[in-house]
C-alpha cells in the first residue's frame, strides 16, 4: 500500500496500467474504506452526527437521502475535501485500507490522489485541451507519463468517450457537451488510478442518454475501483449499486445491500423515504 | 396560460375574452429614461469635447509635422524648438519600470489575499490596499519630496552607484530628484490598482475548478499553477495594463520628484520629465506653438491611456467569460473600477 505520510515516496506512485486492479489483495474482503463516528462541521453547526459506514471493496455503494441531509458532506469527508472550505472541520475516524486518513501525519493531498472525486457539475479545466484534461492529475502531481497518447486513449476508452472525441483531443475541455464533459472528468479522475472514486450526483446535470452511459460506466469501473455515488434517484441507486446507505439529518439510518434496502427496509424512516412519504 | 389541469381549448370560440397585453403609457418611466439617458450621453459628449478641443488646440501639429515632432529631442520654448521625444521617453520608461517593479509585489499581495491569508485578515488587509489607491497624489508627492528624494540623494543612489556603478543607468551624480524617484513613486501608486484588480480576477476563478484540482491531489501552489493562473491570465494582463495606464497619467506626485528637465539621460539618477508633468508645469505660461505642442502631448497621452484601458477591459471581460459554463464563486461587482 502506498504511504500516506508526508515523506515523499522514493519513486512516486507510478501510474502503470489503468486496467489492473490497484488493490494489492485481490481476495481481500475487508472494507476498502470505513468511517467510524464521523462528525463534520461547518463552523459550529454539526452536519454529520457520528456516521459509521463501510465502503465494500470494489463494490458500488450509493448514498441516498433527502436534500441537505449531508450526503455531499459525507463523501467530501472521505477524501478530505470537506476541510478545504473555510471554517469546515471533521472529527472521528475514516480509514482507507485500515489506515486513518485523518491521522496527524497524513498528507491530505496524498489521500486525494488515492480517493478520487467526480463532482455534481462537470468541471473540466477550461484552459486545457481534452488531452491535457485527462493528463491533468498526473501533470499536477509531477508523475511520470511514459506514453501520454496511449494513456489518454485508454482513459477515454474507459469512459466510452474515445470514439466521440478522438478527433477533438486538442479542443478545449469546456467545448464538449455536458455529458461528454462529465465523462471527461471521470477519465481525468481514473487517469490518476485512484483506489476509490467518489461521485457526487454525477448525473444530475445530464440527460437520460448521457446518464445511461455514466451508469454503464460505473458498473464497468466497479470491477477495478471502489465506488461511492451520491444520488437523488432511487432507480439509479437500484440500477448501479451493490449497497445503499440512507442518510437522514446527518445520521446514517441504514446501510444494506441495495436489494435489501429497497425491498425490505429495516428502518421505518428508510421505508418512508423510499416509498416517497417524505423527502 | 392553460395549465395541465385545465382542459379548455384555448382556440375554442366563445371562451373567456383573450387576455390583453396592450402597451400602456407610463410617464414616470419615460421621464426617468430621458434623465438617465441624458446623464449617459453627457459622458460621451464630455469625452468627445475634450478630444475635439485638444485637437483644435494642438493646431494640427501631428498632421503638419508628426514624425519630426515625435522624433525630435530638443524642447526649447524660448527658441521655438518643440520635440516630444524626451517626454515620450520619460513617460514610457518611468511607467514601464514602475509597473515592472510593482507587478510582482502586486500579484504577491493578490495571491496572498485570495489564497493564503487567514479569513479574518482578508477583509482588513484588502481594504488597506484599496485605501492606498485613495490617497491623493499630492500626498505621495509630498512624502517623496520630504523623505524619498533626500534619502535617495544621501543614501540610496550612492549605494546603488557603488554596488552597480558599472551599469550606465547607475552612474552620474546622485541628485535625488529624477527618474529613479519618479519610478519609485509611480510604482507605489500603481501597486493598489494592480493588486486590487488582480485580487478580483483571482477570486473570480470558479470554486469548481479549484476543487477539481484539489480533488486530483493538487497542493495549493500546484492548483494555482495548473488551474487558477491559466484561467486568470488575461484578467491579470488586464490588471497590468490598467496599472500602466495609471502610471502614464500620474502627474502631481511625479512632477514633485522627477526634476522636470526635458532631457534623455542614461542615468536613472538624472532629472527627467514626462508628458503629464511637462503639461502641468508649462501650460500657464505657454502660448502659440508652445501651447500647440503641449496640447499635442495631451492628445497623445489621452490616446495612450484610452487604448490601455480599452485593452485592459477587453482582457478582463475575456476572463469573466472564459469558463462561462461554470458560475463564478460569488456574485461580484464589476471587474474594473
Ligand atoms: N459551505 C457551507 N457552509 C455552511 N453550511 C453548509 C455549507 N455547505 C453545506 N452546508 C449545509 O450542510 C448541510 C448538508 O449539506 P450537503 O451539501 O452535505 O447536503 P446534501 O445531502 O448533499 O444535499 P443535496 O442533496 O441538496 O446535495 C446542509 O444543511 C447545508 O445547508
Ligand atoms: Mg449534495
Amino acid at each position: 500500500m502506498p504511504p500516506l505520510d508526508r515523506s515523499p515516496s522514493p519513486d512516486g506512485a507510478s501510474p502503470t496500467s489503468v486496467n489492473e486492479p490497484r488493490d494489492d489483495a485481490r481476495g481481500n474482503d475487508a472494507p476498502k474504506m470505513r468511517a467510524e463516528g464521523l462528525r463534520a462541521f461547518f463552523g459550529t453547526t454539526e452536519i454529520l452526527k457520528g456516521v459509521s459506514l463501510d465502503l465494500a471493496r470494489r463494490q458500488v455503494t450509493s448514498v441516498i437521502g433527502p436534500s441537505g441531509c449531508g450526503k455531499s458532506t459525507l463523501v467530501r469527508c472521505l477524501n478530505r475535501m470537506h476541510e478545504v472550505v473555510a471554517g469546515a472541520s471533521v472529527r472521528g475516524r475514516v480509514t482507507l485500507d485500515g489506515r486513518d486518513i485523518y491521522a496527524r501525519d497524513v498528507d491530505p493531498v496524498l489521500v486525494r490522489r488515492r480517493v478520487g472525486m467526480v463532482f455534481q457539475r462537470p468541471n473540466p479545466f477550461p484552459t486545457m485541451s481534452v488531452r491535457e484534461n485527462v493528463l491533468a492529475g498526473l501533470r499536477i502531481n509531477g508523475l511520470p507519463i511514459d506514453d501520454p497518447e496511449a494513456l489518454v486513449e485508454k482513459c477515454l476508452r474507459n469512459v466510452f468517450l474515445w470514439d466521440e472525441v478522438k478527433d477533438a483531443l486538442a479542443r478545449l475541455g469546456g467545448t464538449l457537451s455536458t455529458g461528454q464533459q462529465q465523462r471527461l472528468c471521470i477519465a481525468r479522475c481514473i487517469a490518476l488510478e485512484p483506489e476509490v472514486i467518489l461521485m457526487d450526483e454525477p448525473c444530475s446535470a445530464l440527460d437520460p442518454v448521457a446518464t445511461a452511459k455514466i451508469e454503464e460506466l460505473i458498473q464497468e469501473l466497479s470491477e477495478r475501483f471502489t465506488i461511492a455515488i451520491v444520488t437523488h434517484s432511487m432507480q439509479q441507486a437500484a440500477r448501479v449499486s451493490d449497497f445503499t446507505a440512507f442518510i437522514y439529518q446527518g445520521e446514517l439510518v441504514e446501510l444494506a445491500t441495495t436489494d435489501d434496502l429497497f425491498t425490505n427496509p429495516k428502518n421505518r424512516r428508510t421505508e418512508d423515504y423510499i416509498t416517497g412519504r417524505f423527502g | 396560460m392553460a395549465t395541465a389541469s385545465s382542459n379548455d381549448d384555448p382556440a375554442a370560440p366563445g371562451a373567456e375574452a383573450a387576455p390583453r397585453f396592450d402597451r400602456e403609457v407610463n410617464v414616470g418611466d419615460i421621464v426617468f429614461r430621458a434623465v438617465t439617458a441624458f446623464a449617459g450621453v453627457l459622458v460621451i459628449l464630455a469625452l468627445a469635447l475634450v478630444v475635439v478641443d485638444l485637437g483644435a488646440a494642438s493646431g494640427r501639429t501631428l498632421v503638419r509635422d508628426g514624425a519630426s515632432f515625435l522624433g525630435a529631442r530638443a524642447w526649447d520654448p524660448v527658441h521655438g524648438l518643440f520635440g516630444a521625444l524626451p517626454f515620450l521617453y520619460g513617460s514610457v520608461v518611468t511607467s514601464i519600470a514602475a509597473v515592472v517593479g510593482a507587478v510582482p509585489i502586486a500579484f504577491g499581495i493578490a495571491v496572498y489575499l485570495t489564497e493564503y491569508a487567514p479569513l479574518w485578515l482578508r477583509g482588513p488587509l484588502g481594504f488597506l490596499v484599496e485605501l492606498l489607491a485613495a490617497v491623493p497624489s499630492v500626498v505621495y508627492g509630498f512624502w517623496g519630496v520630504l523623505v524619498l528624494v533626500p534619502w535617495l540623494r544621501t543614501t540610496g543612489e550612492p549605494a546603488l552607484a557603488s554596488a552597480l556603478g558599472f551599469l550606465p543607468i547607475f552612474q552620474g551624480p546622485p541628485v535625488g530628484n529624477g527618474m529613479l524617484a519618479a519610478v519609485l513613486i509611480i510604482g507605489l501608486m500603481v501597486l493598489p490598482t494592480i493588486s486590487s484588480v488582480s485580487r478580483e480576477v483571482l477570486s473570480a476563478v470558479p470554486l469548481a475548478l479549484r476543487e477539481g484540482a484539489q480533488a486530483l491531489g493538487a497542493t495549493r501552489s500546484e492548483m494555482l499553477r495548473a488551474v487558477v493562473f491559466p484561467y486568470a491570465r488575461s484578467g491579470l494582463a488586464g490588471a497590468v495594463l490598467l496599472g500602466t495606464g495609471r502610471a502614464l497619467g500620474e502627474t502631481m506626485a511625479v512632477t514633485m520628484v522627477i526634476g522636470n528637465r526635458p532631457t534623455i539621460a542614461a542615468s536613472a539618477f538624472a532629472p527627467a520629465s514626462t508628458m503629464a508633468t511637462v503639461i502641468a508645469n508649462q501650460y500657464d505660461e505657454a502660448s502659440g506653438a508652445h501651447l500647440e505642442a503641449l496640447a499635442t502631448l495631451g492628445l497623445l497621452l489621452l490616446a495612450l491611456t484610452v487604448a490601455l484601458n480599452v485593452a485592459a477591459r477587453l482582457l478582463a471581460v475575456r476572463t469573466r467569460t472564459a469558463g462561462s459554463a461554470l458560475p463564478p464563486r460569488a456574485p461580484r461587482a464589476s471587474l474594473l473600477p
